[in-house]
């Protein structure tokens, strides 16, 4: 951080820039606390569940919410609250382990893409297309087709379906940074590729291609919620967030709470992940602030 | 314009072979028997066999995709592996209802989301902008399936308004069995329409042409349709255009909870079954469909604004 009194002109410091964007930031503010909440709680999940998540009979079958369980009980009596915070914890778990591996390998094929021969920056760019024009879903259907339905290949759905969209950012900003006078002047100075790459080129992609991520982790957990719902997912009793609303949908003419117990982190995961991001972005790059 | 759209056209066709290519290699790329892995563990070896032989697959791989892609050509997109039916002839039959479906959603989603914006945009700061500002968040903040499930708990097993299950029959019954299961597609783009709309067209209100017409004293609705609207719905026309891919994936729970005929419906039972013809065949004609969608979407935007028509 940098002390204001030192220095002639101070930058202000990430610190007391992200707290000034914070606090004309309402949403900003939100978005952290149940970003906070949602990822705490999942990481907490086996010792703050009430119940175990899969025992049956834990209470009367269907109950709407009460003292005894905060969201009611499911069609053979699990608590739904205690499936619900073992679901977060699958649901962040495929989110971290997919962007991830898709941001590592969006990252590589972009650097390679944007640096490399014209004709192989062309190939890329077409199967990067190609791969875009797959509907999420349906191509997650397909792959299950072959390898069969579980978190694995939830994650190997994500992980594929996300890797166009950063490597084409990263080639973007590599192509733009490639003619940018400051590196025309490093490499006639003879500075090698590795320099390059390491001191310029990656820490000027990496924060947006970040800001990207952490948008991203909606539509993630709506793709492992969407599998698992239709059955083509994280495979039951393993709570998630999908299965939890299968299972509700399966009886909604019974009782309305599964399916209100099942969707509400999702809206929750929604809401806070999309406001943390514009927070985010205002923090580290108020260009792509949009006026109002 | 005609180059620019062949040039374009050429484009999207090569995209679809890379996209078929993609998926053929798939079921190469994992290690063990392709046929096999159709089947499932409980196949007997004369069934395998005839799988392999079936689907070509005794041939080398290199003569398996050329043979492929001119089947695919001549309209052939394989057998279904229970049945012997042809896979185009099932998928087309399951097609329309999909496509119904994805329209009507799209047009409850442009009919609200450019009235809002536009009224926002016009009335900015108004009680009614801040609403549309919320109701965009909130939409987009909910996932299609999610809508779903709502939409039936709320109007088919609360209200008991509307039918919740398949696709009826007859017109009108259609009509009534198609409002549900549209809407909650298209409710989740009416946030999005709204705002990019907005945006786009407090943009183009500054722009020195409109201003121009200003200046000359044309009236104010006809500045509105004619000069601001027709640039500012280009973003909302890209959107609709790639969103086509995300309309596709909702539209395949939104047929299984509404348990409506369609290609998604189609797709999840043919998972189930391990049926893979029909889902390379299905999952192809979608591709096909939303390739061809983009390519619309670049086209009409060409068309509504020529600056655009020297990008490629």
């Amino acid at each position: 951080m940098t002390d204001a009194t030192q220095g002639p002109l101070p930058e202000p410091g990430l610190l007391a820039r992200s707290l000034r964007v914070l606090s004309g930031n309402r949403t900003g503010v939100i978005g952290f606390v149940l970003v906070a909440l949602i990822v705490g709680s999942a990481i907490l999940a086996p010792w703050i569940v009430p119940y175990d998540p899969t025992a049956i009979m834990t209470g009367p079958r269907m109950a709407p919410p009460s003292a005894a369980h905060w969201l009611g009980t499911d069609n053979i009596g699990r608590d739904i609250f205690s499936r619900v915070i073992a679901g977060g914890r699958i649901a962040m778990l495929v989110a971290a382990a997919s962007l991830t591996a898709a941001l590592s390998v969006g990252l590589l094929l972009g650097l390679i893409a944007g640096l490399g021969p014209r004709w192989l920056d062309n190939l890329m760019l077409l199967v990067f297309d190609a791969l875009r024009s797959f509907p999420t879903i349906v191509f997650g259907l397909a792959v299950v087709t072959i390898i069969g339905p579980s978190l694995y290949t939830v994650m190997l759905v994500v992980a594929i379906t996300s890797v166009p969209i950063y490597a084409r950012i990263v080639r973007t900003q590599t192509l733009a940074l490639k003619n940018a006078e400051f590196i025309l002047a490093e490499r006639a100075m003879g500075v090698g590729l590795p320099r390059l790459l390491f001191v310029h080129v990656l820490p000027n992609v990496l924060g947006p291609l970040l800001i990207l991520a952490s948008m991203d982790v909606p539509l993630v957990i709506a793709t492992e919620a969407g599998l698992s719902f239709l059955g083509m997912g994280v495979r039951p009793p393993t709570p998630s967030w999908g299965v939890i609303l299968n299972d509700g949908y399966n009886f909604i003419r019974n009782s309305p709470w599964p399916v209100i117990g099942g969707s509400i982190p999702i809206i929750l995961v929604t809401l806070g992940f999309t406001f943390m991001g514009e927070a985010l972005r205002d923090i580290f790059d108020p260009k792509l602030r949009k006026a109002g | 314009m005609i180059f620019y759209a062949t040039q374009r056209f050429v484009l999207s066709v090569v995209i679809v072979m890379v996209a078929v290519s993609i998926l053929t290699l798939m079921l190469h790329v994992v290690p063990g028997d392709p046929a096999v892995m159709i089947l499932g563990p409980r196949a007997t070896p004369e069934l395998i066999e005839q799988t392999r032989v079936a689907m070509g697959l005794d041939q080398p791989l290199p003569v398996q995709i050329v043979t492929f892609f001119g089947n695919i050509l001549r309209g052939d997109l394989g057998q279904d592996v229970f049945t012997g039916r042809a896979v185009s002839q099932i998928v087309f039959e399951q097609l329309p209802y999909t496509l119904i479906l994805i329209t009507v959603s799209i047009l409850w989603a442009a009919v609200l989301g450019i009235a809002l914006g536009c009224y926002s945009a016009l009335r900015r700061n108004t009680w009614l902008d801040t609403l549309t500002g919320v109701i965009s968040v909130g939409t987009i903040s909910i996932p299609s399936f999610v809508m779903a499930l709502y939409s039936v708990l709320l109007f088919a097993v609360w209200l008991r308004w509307l039918p919740a299950i398949g696709a009826g029959e007859g017109v009108w019954d259609g009509v009534t069995h198609l409002i549900l299961p549209s809407f909650a597609i298209g409710v989740s783009w009416v946030g999005y329409v709204a705002r990019i709309v907005r945006a786009s067209m407090l943009e183009v209100m500054g722009q020195p042409h409109v201003r121009m017409a200003r200046a000359y004293g044309l009236p104010d609705g006809w500045i509105t349709r004619s000069h601001i609207l027709k640039i500012a719905v280009q973003p909302a026309v890209t959107l609709i255009g790639t969103g086509v891919a995300h309309l596709f994936s909702a539209a395949v729970f939104v047929e299984v909870i509404f348990a409506r005929p369609g290609i998604g419906a189609l797709i999840v039972q043919a998972v189930n079954e391990r049926n893979y013809p029909i889902v390379l065949g299905a999952v192809l004609v979608t591709t096909g469909i939303i390739v061809l969608a983009t390519l619309i979407s670049d086209l009409v935007i060409a068309w509504l604004d020529p600056r655009q028509r020297e990008e490629l």
